[in-house]
């Protein structure tokens, strides 16, 4: 059974299925319950800055863990909690704050198990809210991703669904190396198909999220569905768009992407963050360098530019990409 | 350093435009004029105002995530503000700071920061600089409670009392991280005492009287010019609104806030202690809100009348000499 369901719900539910299934699933962040809901008062809890977690606090309450506005902290107990036993499941309200914070993943999540000789293993889950289109501005928009996909030793997905929030939610919290999940902001109140009950995305597989022959549009998060508005425009004039969401940025499902390049042979990626040592360039080089035969035209990236996030909504709209950019760089193609 | 008539009044203004500001923002937002993310200082007034009527124009603070209060405060024109609050090209960042990042290096305001903690080694850096270049500045910090959680905060305290800088931290305790209650993230009841690691003077203001953190701010401020070191200032306040505009507050009992709002309002307390010492008027006062609503409504105006920016801006003051 299916039922429609806001991406915040579906990473709820995902949430509850992981900590009902498994007793070392604990949650902890800033905020993640939040106000006095175990105060005894009659208020009620927050659960998380975007109400992602609301609920859990009730039917968890020692599992459910609120901790000082201490990221360094909380990361880090997070990862030696994982290396001990627990299974952790540990928010970053906003990817910008892992400024705050990277020690605990660059060089302790990403690094134990390799340093130790494979001895150890950190099943650790970083929640984290990515991108930009809320006038969020500078510090709370970024879609720093690139950073944690670059790390060996690290995973890292976005989802662009509902139905794929839950399922790699799940594959991530049972994974047992460290996974960064991005929960792109512009998605978090956008809804779709999602099933009941316990199923996992598998980490390291795109999804093929339309068929095309005429171009490839690779987006991954709050950029599959500005490929799709593309897509249906260039159907209008008469182009065929294949579209692929990555999914999982790290590892990278590079056989779909050479197989839709190889299908098309004409390849426009579409990523919400800068331009520079980044996913779109990632997927770029690969089709240089394993499509090159398969290449019809030159590969086009669709990507904010080298700056930071703007505030105005109109210079917001203007950093982001969009599928008339995405619409103009097919063109640019032909 | 007494207080005369006319900065008394000054006084009253700052404190009474950052409230109107506030609630002509919460106003806006609720229009749908205004968006972004976007925390409200009404309440808190009396420490922004408070501290930074003891400052220079030529001194600098570092502000937090809420931080439209110490802009005010620290003499941030409420034009420019408003401007950069509904994203327009004359706004005091040319609408590219928004909020959370709004500021004026040129008035000694480092700016709003979105970042818990971050606005506290800014300052400690600035007070550096006034240190080394022997401006004779002061530099002063203010964070939430929340913030004294960070290494940022610590690390900085640490080095600041090491090398005895002219700096000094204010917490705005509010009884509030986020959607949490102090006391379950913080097991010390006075965060001054946090101070006592760092062997740094610390003292405690009731963040509601702007004449108690006037006070204590000035002999923090003074000790820091003469050279002795920084000071943890930690202010009991209260957050009146919730942690951003939009917030349904449902985490916190309406009678707590009630009570405050009823009975510890800054404002208040300011018009009753300076009409019952028969230093001001309730007429005055009552001028200066006439005079204050007048200059908002205006701002609102221009602000919605000025042009938008650029598109070219977005890629502009990514570094001093232009474009990469």
């Amino acid at each position: 059974m299916t039922r429609t369901l806001g991406f915040g719900q579906a990473v709820n539910e995902a949430l509850r299925i992981a900590m009902e299934t498994d007793p070392d699933v604990i949650l902890l962040g800033e905020d993640v319950a939040g106000g006095g809901a175990r105060s005894g008062e009659d208020v009620d809890e927050m659960g998380g800055v975007l109400g992602t977690t609301r609920g859990l606090v009730k039917a968890f309450p020692d599992r459910v863990l609120d901790t000082p506005i201490s990221e360094m902290g909380l990361l880090g107990t997070a990862v030696g909690a994982a290396a001990t036993g627990l299974r952790p499941v540990a928010e970053l309200m906003f990817i910008d704050f892992l400024g705050t914070c990277l020690d605990p993943l660059l060089n302790q999540a990403a690094k134990l198990r390799y340093m130790f000789g494979g001895k150890a293993r950190v099943p650790l889950t970083v929640r984290t809210v990515t991108g930009a289109g809320m006038q969020a501005a500078a510090q709370h928009s970024q879609s720093l991703y690139w950073i944690t996909a670059g790390i060996p030793g690290l995973k890292t997905v976005i989802p662009a669904t509902p139905h794929d929030a839950k399922g790699l939610l799940l594959a991530a919290i049972r994974d047992d190396d460290p996974v960064i999940f991005c929960e792109p902001k512009s998605l978090l109140f956008s809804t779709g198909e999602v099933p009941e009950g316990d199923y996992e995305v598998p980490i390291g597989k795109a999804r093929l999220a339309r068929e095309g022959t005429d171009v490839s549009l690779i987006g991954m998060g709050a950029t599959v569905r500005m490929c799709e508005q593309a897509a249906d425009q260039l159907a209008q004039e008469g182009i065929s768009a294949e579209v692929l969401d990555l999914r999982s940025l790290a590892p990278l499902d590079e056989e779909a992407i050479l197989a839709t390049l190889a299908k098309t042979g004409r390849l426009v990626v579409v990523d919400e963050a800068t331009p520079r040592c980044g996913i779109a360039s990632d997927v770029a080089a690969l089709c240089v360098d394993r499509g090159f035969d398969f290449l019809n035209a030159p590969v086009k990236r669709v990507t904010a530019p080298h700056a930071p996030v703007p505030f105005s909504k109109t210079l917001e709209e203007a950093y982001m990409p969009s599928a008339a950019k995405i619409v103009a760089a097919v063109r640019q193609q032909r | 350093m007494q207080l005369d008539r006319a900065a008394l009044l000054d006084a009253y203004r700052r404190m009474r435009t950052i409230r109107a500001f506030e609630l002509k923002l919460a106003e806006l937002v609720a229009a749908g004029k205004m968006g972004g993310f976007m925390h409200l200082y009404a309440g808190e007034e009396a420490v922004a105002v408070g501290v930074c009527q003891q400052l220079r124009e030529t001194d600098f603070v570092a502000s937090t995530h809420r931080g439209h209060g110490h802009c005010i405060a620290k003499g941030v024109d409420v034009g420019a503000m408003m401007a950069e609050l509904f994203g327009r090209a004359t706004g005091c960042c040319k609408g590219k700071g928004g909020s959370m990042h709004i500021a004026d290096v040129d008035k000694g305001m480092l700016g709003a920061n979105g970042i818990v903690g971050a606005g506290i080694p800014l300052a400690t850096g600035a007070a550096l600089s006034a240190k080394l270049k022997r401006t004779g500045g002061v530099a002063v910090a203010f964070f939430g409670d929340g913030a004294t959680n960070q290494g940022a905060f610590h690390e900085s305290l640490n080095m600041a009392s090491n090398w005895k800088l002219p700096a000094v931290y204010v917490v705005e305790n509010n009884g509030w991280g986020e959607f949490t209650p102090t006391e379950f993230v913080i097991p010390v009841k006075d965060i001054a005492v946090r101070a006592g690691s760092y062997a740094m003077a610390s003292a405690i203001a009731d963040g509601m009287d702007f004449f108690d953190v006037y006070e204590k701010a000035g002999e923090a401020i003074a000790r820091a010019r003469r050279g002795e070191g920084p000071t943890l200032l930690e202010c009991k306040t209260y957050r009146f609104m919730g942690h951003f505009v939009g917030d349904p507050l449902k985490y916190r009992a309406k009678e707590e806030a009630e009570r405050w709002i009823q009975t510890r309002d800054p404002l208040d307390a300011f018009e009753r202690r300076t009409t019952e010492a028969g230093l001001a008027s309730s007429a005055d006062l009552r001028e200066i809100d006439g005079q204050v609503d007048a200059v908002l409504a205006a701002a609102v105006r221009a602000a919605e009348a000025a042009p938008l920016p650029d598109l070219a801006e977005v890629t502009r003051d990514v570094y001093v000499g232009g474009a990469a």
